[in-house]
C-alpha cells in the first residue's frame, strides 16, 4: 500500500496532537483545557476518515480487468483487440500465419507492421484441442525493456526453433486487419516489455507541499524560539517579582525560577502551537479536492464526441498545475490523430482542393457516380471530379498513377466492400482518394494489378516494383497496360523527383513548385508523381540485367540502386499530392497560447525525423522565422558531441535522432544537450524510446529545477507521464495505459489550455492566497499571547476564552478562507485566455514563497501588536459607564478576540476578489457564528448546565454593551488594514503587475468578455516541403512481389458501376479505406447521405459506348 | 410511417443521451460562473474612502477627547511608602490593626455620581495558576465541594485538617483595606455616605455565585474554616445587612473578577446618597484607612480614586487622541495617493 502524503501528515499530526494531550494531562503544566486540543482532532481524524474511505471505493473501482493472465497461458485475439501481455505468435487467420499490428501505443509509429508465427505453431490453427495439447518449451531472454529485440528459442517435438522480434506480439500493440489469432504468454504484468519501460511510480508532491515541509520546520524552529523567549521570561520574572508574591500565591514546588521556567517553556508549547500549520494540511486537502471537482464538472474539457469528460485522477496537484514551465508532448494521438486525408492535389499546374462557394460554404463532392467509392471519404473540389468525367487525359493519368504506384493490398470480402491493407497511412489515404476518383485498385495478384477504370475492368501486368527506401525517397511501378503499352509510374519527394524530370516539363515544375510551396505553407504533407513510357526494347534489356544482378552475390544493394537510377529518369511530371496529417482541434492554438505562456513545448516522439518535423510545422510549433533549423542527428556519440559543441543560433530546433546514441548522448553529453535545448525555441525529439522519453524530462526537471507536465496517450507515455510533476493522458481511446498511470486526463490536446491556464492558474493563486491567509490569520492569532505574556508574568495565561481558541480555526474562520479557495478568481476564464501572461507569475512562485511568507509574518506581527495594545490602551484604566468593572480579564479576553476577529475578517474581505454569494454567506455568517455562539457559550443556561466549563457567564452582556469597546474594536479593525489597503493601492499604481493591469482592464470592458479570437487559418509561405512519410523500413514491394499474400481466392468481378446494389450502410466502422486511419477512427466524416444527381446520369450514357 | 420516423427518432434520442451519460452539469457552480461582486482598489474608491474614514475619525476622536477630558478623576497613593506619609507607620507588616489618614482637598465641585475605587499596582491577578486557584463548583453553592474542595485551589484548599471555604489563592487575597471618607463641614468632619450596593456585576451577584440553599447560612459553613488570610468567615463579611454575606458579598465578587492586566483598579463603594448624589462639594476630606492588606514586599503599589464617569465610561485620553491621529493620518494618506494617483496612474495600455 502507498504512502501517500496525506497520511505520512496525518501521522505526525497525530503523534503531535497526542503530545499536545499528554502535556495538557499535566496539571503544572496545562495552560488550557483538553477539549481545544481534542475538538479540532476529532474533526480532522473524520476529515480522513471520509476521504480514505472514498479514496478505497475509487481504487476498488479502478481494477485491472487482464491480472489472471499468466506465464505459459495461451490467448485468442481478435481483431482491434489491444495485446495484455507479450506473447508468441502461434497461428493467425491469414494467409502464412501473418498478423498486422499497429504500435502506435508503444512506440508512437503510425505503420501498420507484420509478424509471423512460425509454421510449425501456425499448423494449429484454429483447432483449441490441438492449442491445449501443444507442448513446447521456450527459453528466451530475461526481461527488459528493449522494445526492439527478442532473443529466443522454442524447442518442440525435439526440433529447435529460433525466436525473434517478428514472432513476438508485444504488450500495447493493437491487433489489426487479423480476424483472430493465438499466443502464447510470455511475459505477463510487470514483466512486460512495455511495463519494464514504464519507469518507477513515484509519489507526487507538488512544489507548494516542499516549500510548506521546509516552512512547518521552521516554524517549529520559531515555536521553540518564542517558548524559550518566554520561559527565559519567566525565570527571570520569578527571580525579580514572583518569589516576593508569595504572600498571594504561594509556590508550592519550592522557589526555583529555573524550573518553573521549565514548566513555562510547555505551557507555552501547548498555548502557541497554533503557529504550527497542523490543521492546514486538512484545509489544503479539502481545497485540492474541491478544485479538482471543477475540473472533472468542466463542460468545456468535455468531448462529446467520445462522451469523455476530464478527469482529475490524482486530487493533490492542482495548484501545481498553475507553475507548469515545460510540456512534453508525444506526438502521434495527442497532437495528430493518426488520420491521412487526401485534401488537395495539383494535376498538370492546376490546383485542386479548397474550394469555397459565394457563401463561404465548403461544398462536398458527390461521389455517387461510382458504386465503388468510399462513403466517408471527402472532397471539396467539384471541378476535379468534373476533369475526370471529360477525360482529361493527365487527370486520369495521375490517377492510375495512384491505383498502381503503391503496395496496398486490398481485401473485398463481399462485392464493393473493399478493405485496403496499407503499410503506411499516407499510401492508404492516396489509393482511396484514387478510388472515389473512379480509379479503383481492386485487387492484385503477384505480376499484375487489377483496377476498375471509370468503371472499366483492366489488368495490369506489373513487371517490377522499384521500392521505396529511406534513401530513396522514392517507389516506383513498371507496369504493361491491357492495350500493351509499357509504362513507369514515380512517385515520392518532391526534390528527389525533380532531379529526375525531363527538360521539357521545366514549365509545369515551376507551377507545380508554387502549388507545393502552398501545399507545405498548409503543413500538408506532399508528394511529387511523375511518369515515362518505356521503350519495349530497352526495358527487356533492363530487366535482364536486373535478374542478373538481384541474383549476383556481392554489392547487390549498390547495384540495384544503379539500375533503379538509371531507369528512373526523364520522367515526366504529373502532378502533386497533398496529405493532410490530420491534426487534433485547436493544436496549434493551444500551442501558441502555451507559448505565450512561456511554457515551453517540447515534443518526443518514437516517430520519424520528417514526420516529426512535419507536424512541428502544422502544429505551429516551428514556424517559417525559425530560420536557424538544427538538428542533432549524430550517428556515433563523437559526432553528436562534435555537434553539440558546434556555435548554434539560440533559434531552432533539435533532433537527436538516433535511439542508440541519444542514449550515449544522455550518459556522456547531457548537460550540453539540455543547454542547447533550453536556448532552442522549440525542441522536437524524434525516435526515443519510452525509457528515453522518461530522461528527457528527468534531465529537465534535475537540471533547470522546473516544473514539467508531460501529456501522451499511449503505453509508450507511460514512463514520462510518471516522471514528469504532472501527467496528463488523452483518455476516450483504445488504450488506457496512459490513462491509468495519469494524474489528470482529457479527450483532446487543446484542453490542455483549459486545465494550465484557467484551471491551474486558479488553483495556484487560490491555493497562495489560502496560505497566506492562513497563515497570517494563525499567526496573529498566536502572536497576541506573545505580547500578553509581557504582562502577565510569563504565566501562560491565554488572552482569549478557550472556547474563542477551540472555535477559531474551526468555525469562526473556517468557512471564509475555504469560501475564498474554492471560489476566487481574479479575471474569468475568458480573460485568462486573453492575457496568457497571466499564467507568468505561477512560473516565477510569485504568490507564495518564503519571502511572501516572512511578509505574512510580518504583517501579522504588526496587527497582533494592534490587536493587543490598542484593547490595552483604551481599557486599562477605564470602567464602564456605570462605574463598574470592565477591565477585568474576561472582559478583556471578549474584547481581544472580537478585535481579532473583525480584524482577520476585514483583512480576508481585501484578499478576496471574488464576492458570489456563497462568499458573502460564510463571511458574513461567521461572523453572526460568532456572536450567536459568543452569547451562547456566555448565557446563564449553559453556565447552570456546566459552570466549570463556561466561566464567562455574562461577559458578552456586561461589555458589549459599552459604547467605548466597539469604538475600540472600530479602531483595531480599522488601524490592522489601513497599511495594507495604502501599500496595495500605492503598489498597483507605482508598479502594477500583470494581474492588477489586467483586472483593471476587465474593469474599463465592463467585465465583458473580449470577442473570441479569430481562428485564423494559419498559413505560411514556405519554402520547406515535407517529405513522404512512407514507412522507414524496407517497403513491401518484395512480399507484395512474392504472392505470399494471396492466397485467398479472389472475389468474382463483374462491373464496378452497378447502380442499385450500394449500400452505405454495408461499410464496417472498422474499415479502413477513405482517408487511411490504422486505428480505424472514421476519417473525412461525411454526415449526410449521398444525393443522386445528374453525375449518375451522365456515367449511365456513357456506359454502353464502353 | 410517420410513427415508425417518430420511434426512430425517440431511439435516436435515447442513444443520444446514454452516450452523453460522462456530460457534466451545465451550471453556474460548476462550470464556475457565479455571479459574483469584484471590488478592486481603485483610485475612485480608496482616496475617497480615506478622505471619509479620516474625517469621520477626527469627529469621533474630537468628541471621545472633549468628552474625556471633562471627566474628573483623583488618584492617591497611600502605600506609605515614603516616610512622610501617614500611612507609613502601618507599612510594616508586623503593626496589626493599623489606621492611618489620607487627607486631601477639592478645589471644585466633584460632579456626581462619584465612584470610589482602590486600585494596586504591580499586583498579578492574572498570573495563570492564581487565576484557576478558585473552586467554581464551590462557588456556585454546591455543599460536595465545601467538603472537598477541588484540586486547583492548592494549597489553599484546607489548612490541614478542614476544607477552606472559599478556597484557592484568589478568595485568600481578597482585598481587606476599609475605608471612611469624611468631609469637613464647619471644623467637624462629616462622614460621607458610601453606598456599597451593586457594585459587582448583576450577573455575578445572581447567577454565577450562590450560596448553599440553607438557612442560617453559617451552617453550610459547618466544619469548614476561613481562608488564612480573612479576619471573619465568609458568612459574615457584612454584618450590616444579611443579604451581602457568603460568596455574593459585593466586594467579594467585586475582587473574584480578577483584573486583566497588573495594573488596576476597582470599585469600592458609590458616593451616590443624599446630598453627595449630585458629587462631593468642594472642600477639605480626610479618608480613615484601615491598613491591612500588604503590597510592599512585592514593590506593589495601593491607591484610592476618585471618578465620575460619561456615557464613554471612566476618563481614557487614549481613544480619543488615538482617532484623532489615525484620521490624520488617514486624510494625509489620502492627499500621498492623490498625488500619486496623478502622476504616476499606471499607464493603460498594454
Amino acid at each position: 500500500m502507498p504512502l501517500n502524503l496525506f497520511e505520512q501528515f496525518q501521522r505526525i499530526a497525530n503523534a503531535y496532537f497526542l503530545f499536545l494531550l499528554v502535556l495538557q494531562v499535566i496539571p503544572q503544566i496545562s495552560s488550557l483545557s483538553w477539549f481545544t486540543t481534542v475538538v479540532p482532532l476529532v474533526l480532522v481524524l473524520t476529515v480522513t476518515a471520509a476521504k480514505d474511505a472514498t479514496d478505497d471505493i475509487v481504487s476498488k473501482l479502478r481494477g485491472e480487468k487482464w491480472m489472471n493472465v499468466q506465464v505459459g497461458d495461451i490467448i485468442k485475439l481478435e481483431n482491434n483487440q489491444f495485446v495484455t501481455a507479450d506473447l508468441m505468435l502461434l497461428s493467425s487467420s491469414e494467409p502464412l500465419n501473418l498478423v498486422y499490428i499497429e504500435t502506435a501505443e508503444l512506440d508512437g509509429e503510425t505503420n501498420l507492421k507484420v509478424r509471423q508465427a512460425l509454421t510449425v505453431t501456425g499448423d494449429l490453427g484454429e483447432d483449441v484441442e490441438k492449442l491445449a495439447d501443444f507442448n513446447g518449451e521456450v527459453r528466451c531472454e530475461p526481461p527488459n525493456n528493449r522494445l526492439d529485440r527478442f532473443m529466443g528459442t522454442l524447442t518442440y517435438a525435439g526440433q529447435k526453433y529460433p525466436l525473434d522480434n517478428e514472432k513476438v506480439l508485444l504488450r500495447g500493440c493493437t491487433l489489426r486487419n487479423t480476424q483472430w489469432c493465438f499466443g502464447l504468454v510470455l511475459f505477463g504484468g510487470p514483466e512486460t516489455k512495455l511495463m519494464q519501460n514504464c519507469g518507477k511510480t513515484t509519489f507526487k508532491r507538488t512544489s507548494i507541499d516542499r516549500l510548506m515541509n521546509v516552512l512547518v520546520l521552521c516554524i517549529f524552529g520559531f515555536l521553540a524560539f518564542m517558548c524559550t523567549v518566554l520561559a527565559i521570561g519567566n525565570c527571570f520574572w520569578e527571580l525579580n517579582e514572583g518569589s516576593n508574591f508569595t504572600a498571594f500565591l504561594p509556590r508550592q514546588d519550592g522557589n526555583e525560577a529555573t524550573f518553573s521556567a521549565f514548566l513555562a517553556f510547555w505551557s507555552y508549547v501547548i498555548i502557541l502551537n497554533t503557529v504550527v500549520p497542523i490543521s492546514l494540511y486538512v484545509s489544503v486537502e479539502i481545497i485540492r479536492l474541491g478544485n479538482s471537482f471543477y475540473i472533472d464538472w468542466d463542460g468545456k474539457m468535455y468531448h462529446a464526441a467520445n462522451d469523455t469528460p476530464a478527469e482529475a485522477r490524482t486530487t493533490t496537484l492542482n495548484e501545481e498545475l498553475g507553475q507548469i514551465q515545460y510540456v512534453f508532448s508525444d506526438k502521434t494521438g495527442t497532437l495528430t490523430q493518426n488520420i491521412m486525408t487526401f485534401n488537395k492535389c495539383s494535376v498538370n499546374g492546376k490546383s485542386y482542393g479548397d474550394v469555397f462557394d459565394s457563401t463561404g460554404q465548403r461544398l462536398e463532392v458527390d461521389f455517387s457516380f461510382n458504386s465503388l467509392a468510399d462513403p466517408r471519404f471527402v472532397f471539396h473540389d467539384h471541378s476535379l471530379v468534373e476533369a475526370v468525367k471529360l477525360e482529361n487525359p493527365e487527370v486520369h493519368a495521375f490517377f492510375r498513377l495512384l491505383a498502381l504506384c503503391h503496395t496496398v493490398m486490398a481485401e473485398e470480402k463481399r462485392e464493393g466492400e473493399l478493405f485496403y491493407l496499407a503499410q503506411s497511412p499516407d499510401e492508404g489515404a492516396l489509393v482511396t482518394a484514387a478510388r472515389n476518383f473512379g480509379f479503383v485498385f481492386r485487387s492484385r495478384t503477384p505480376d499484375s494489378v487489377s483496377i476498375v477504370e471509370m468503371g472499366r475492368q483492366r489488368s495490369y501486368e506489373l513487371l517490377a516494383i522499384l521500392d521505396f527506401n529511406n534513401v530513396r525517397k522514392r517507389m516506383s511501378v513498371i507496369v504493361r497496360s491491357p492495350e500493351g503499352k509499357l509504362s513507369l509510374y514515380c512517385k515520392g519527394a518532391d526534390t528527389i523527383i525533380y532531379e529526375r524530370l525531363h527538360r521539357s516539363c521545366s514549365k509545369l515544375m515551376d507551377v507545380t513548385t508554387e502549388h507545393l510551396n502552398e501545399f507545405a505553407g498548409e503543413g500538408l504533407r506532399t508528394l511529387a508523381l511523375a511518369y515515362k513510357d518505356l521503350d519495349e526494347e530497352y526495358f527487356n534489356g533492363w530487366k535482364r540485367r536486373h535478374h542478373e544482378v538481384s541474383t549476383s552475390l556481392d554489392g547487390r544493394e549498390g547495384k540495384l540502386d544503379e539500375l533503379y537510377e538509371e531507369i528512373e529518369k526523364d520522367l515526366l511530371l504529373l502532378g502533386a499530392t497533398a496529405v493532410e496529417d490530420k491534426l487534433q482541434d485547436g493544436v496549434p492554438q493551444t500551442i501558441e497560447l502555451l507559448s505565450k505562456a512561456h511554457i515551453k513545448i517540447w515534443v518526443l516522439t518514437g516517430d520519424k525525423q520528417e514526420t516529426a518535423e512535419n507536424i512541428g510545422y502544422s502544429c505551429n510549433l516551428l514556424r517559417e522565422e525559425m530560420n536557424e533549423v538544427f538538428v542533432v542527428s549524430g550517428n556515433s556519440p563523437e559526432d553528436v558531441r562534435q555537434e553539440l559543441r558546434s556555435e548554434v543560433s539560440p533559434i531552432g530546433k533539435c533532433f537527436p535522432s538516433h535511439p542508440i546514441h541519444f542514449f550515449v548522448l544522455i550518459r556522456g553529453s547531457e548537460l550540453a544537450f539540455l543547454r542547447l535545448a533550453c536556448l532552442c525555441k522549440a525542441v522536437i525529439c524524434c525516435r526515443v524510446t519510452p525509457l528515453q522519453k522518461a530522461q528527457v524530462v528527468e534531465l529537465v526537471k534535475k537540471h533547470k529545477q522546473a516544473v514539467t507536465l508531460a501529456i501522451g496517450d499511449g503505453a509508450n507515455d507511460v514512463s514520462m507521464i510518471k516522471a514528469a510533476h504532472i501527467g496528463v493522458g488523452i483518455s476516450g481511446q483504445e488504450g488506457m495505459q496512459a490513462v491509468l498511470s495519469s494524474d489528470y486526463s482529457f479527450a483532446q490536446f487543446r484542453f490542455l489550455q483549459r486545465l494550465l491556464l484557467v484551471h491551474g492558474r486558479w488553483s495556484y493563486l487560490r491555493m497562495c492566497k489560502f496560505l497566506r491567509y492562513f497563515f497570517y490569520k494563525n499567526f496573529t492569532f498566536t502572536f497576541v499571547h506573545f505580547w500578553y505574556a509581557f504582562f502577565c508574568g510569563f504565566s501562560a495565561q491565554t488572552v482569549y476564552d478557550e472556547w474563542f481558541i477551540t472555535l477559531y480555526n474551526l468555525v469562526y474562520t473556517a468557512l471564509p478562507v475555504l469560501g475564498m479557495s474554492l471560489f476566487d478568481q481574479d479575471v474569468n476564464d475568458a480573460w485568462s485566455f486573453q492575457h496568457p501572461q497571466l499564467y507568468v507569475p505561477g512560473q516565477l512562485n510569485l504568490y507564495f514563497s518564503k519571502k511572501a511568507f516572512f511578509k505574512c509574518a510580518l504583517h501579522s506581527c504588526y496587527s497582533s501588536l494592534v490587536l493587543f495594545f490598542i484593547p490595552y490602551a483604551a481599557v486599562h484604566d477605564t470602567v464602564r459607564d456605570d462605574g463598574k468593572d470592565v477591565a477585568d480579564y474576561q472582559s478583556f479576553a471578549l474584547l481581544t478576540q472580537t478585535c481579532l476577529l473583525f480584524a482577520v475578517t476585514i483583512q480576508l474581505g481585501f484578499e478576496m476578489s471574488y464576492w458570489t454569494a456563497v462568499n458573502t454567506f460564510f463571511v458574513l455568517g461567521s461572523l453572526a457564528m460568532y456572536f450567536a455562539v459568543t452569547f451562547t457559550m456566555y448565557s446563564d443556561g449553559m453556565f447552570l448546565t456546566l459552570p466549570s466549563a463556561f466561566p464567562f457567564i455574562g461577559t458578552g452582556r456586561n461589555s458589549l454593551n459599552q459604547p467605548n469597546i466597539w469604538l475600540t474594536i472600530l479602531l483595531t479593525s480599522i488601524l490592522c488594514v489601513l497599511p495594507v489597503v495604502t501599500y496595495r493601492f500605492l503598489f498597483i499604481q507605482l508598479c502594477p503587475t500583470i494581474n492588477d493591469k489586467v483586472m483593471f482592464k476587465v474593469r474599463q470592458a465592463k467585465a465583458t468578455p473580449p470577442p473570441p479570437p479569430r481562428r485564423t487559418r494559419i498559413r505560411r509561405t514556405s519554402s520547406r516541403r515535407s517529405g513522404y512519410a512512407f514507412s522507414h523500413a524496407q517497403g513491401y514491394g518484395d512480399l507484395v512481389t512474392s504472392g505470399r499474400f494471396l492466397r485467398r481466392p479472389a472475389l468474382p468481378r463483374s462491373s464496378g458501376f452497378s447502380h442499385a446494389g450500394r449500400t452505405t450502410t454495408s461499410f464496417s466502422p472498422m474499415g479502413r479505406s477513405a482517408g487511411y486511419s490504422p486505428t480505424g477512427r472514421p476519417q473525412n466524416a461525411k454526415v449526410s447521405d449521398v444525393e443522386v444527381t445528374s453525375l449518375q446520369m451522365y456515367k449511365t450514357i456513357r456506359d454502353p459506348a464502353l | 410511417m410517420g410513427k415508425e420516423g417518430g420511434c426512430g427518432q425517440n431511439k435516436t434520442m435515447v442513444k443520444q443521451e446514454q452516450e452523453l451519460a460522462n456530460r457534466p452539469d451545465n451550471t453556474a457552480f460548476t462550470q464556475q460562473r457565479l455571479p459574483a461582486w469584484q471590488p478592486m482598489l481603485s483610485a475612485g474608491i480608496v482616496i475617497p474612502g480615506f478622505v471619509i474614514i479620516g474625517l469621520a475619525f477626527i469627529g469621533i476622536g474630537v468628541a471621545l477627547f472633549i468628552t474625556s477630558k471633562n471627566i474628573q478623576v483623583m488618584e492617591m497613593d497611600y502605600t506609605g511608602f515614603e516616610p512622610d506619609s501617614d500611612c507609613f507607620k502601618c507599612s510594616n507588616p508586623e503593626e496589626k490593626n493599623c489606621v492611618c489618614q489620607l487627607d486631601f482637598n477639592i478645589s471644585s465641585r466633584f460632579e456626581g455620581p462619584v465612584f470610589f475605587y482602590y486600585g494596586l499596582s504591580n499586583y498579578f491577578q492574572n498570573y495563570r495558576r492564581y487565576g484557576v486557584s478558585k473552586d467554581d463548583a464551590q462557588l456556585s453553592g454546591d455543599l460536595d465541594n465545601f467538603k472537598s474542595p477541588s484540586d486547583t485551589c492548592s494549597p489553599y484548599d484546607t489548612d490541614g485538617i478542614k476544607p477552606i471555604v472559599p478556597c484557592g489563592s484568589i478568595a485568600n487575597s481578597m482585598f481587606n483595606d476599609t475605608f471612611l471618607l469624611y468631609r469637613e463641614v464647619n471644623g467637624t468632619n462629616e462622614l460621607v455616605p458610601l453606598d456599597g450596593k451593586g457594585i459587582a456585576w448583576w450577573t455575578d451577584y445572581n447567577v454565577k455565585y450562590r450560596n448553599p440553599n440553607v438557612t442560617p447560612l453559617k451552617e453550610a459553613f459547618e466544619g469548614t474554616v476561613k481562608p488564612l488570610f480573612w479576619p471573619r468567615p465568609a458568612y459574615e463579611l457584612d454584618t450590616s445587612d444579611p443579604n451581602n454575606n457568603g460568596f455574593i458579598n459585593q466586594d467579594f465578587l467585586v475582587w473574584m473578577r480578577r483584573a486583566a492586566l497588573p495594573d488596576f483598579r476597582k470599585l469600592y463603594r458609590r458616593i451616590a446618597q443624599g446630598d453627595y448624589a449630585r458629587g462631593l462639594p468642594a472642600g477639605n476630606y480626610s479618608l480613615k484607612i484601615a491598613y491591612n492588606y500588604p503590597v510592599l514586599s512585592f514593590q506593589g503599589r495601593k491607591k484610592v480614586v476618585f471618578s465620575n464617569v460619561s456615557w464613554m465610561g471612566g476618563r481614557n485620553d487614549f481613544l480619543g487622541i488615538a482617532y484623532l491621529v489615525i484620521g490624520s493620518m488617514c486624510v494625509f494618506m489620502s492627499i500621498v495617493m492623490l498625488i500619486v494617483y496623478a502622476k504616476f496612474k499606471f499607464p493603460e495600455e498594454d
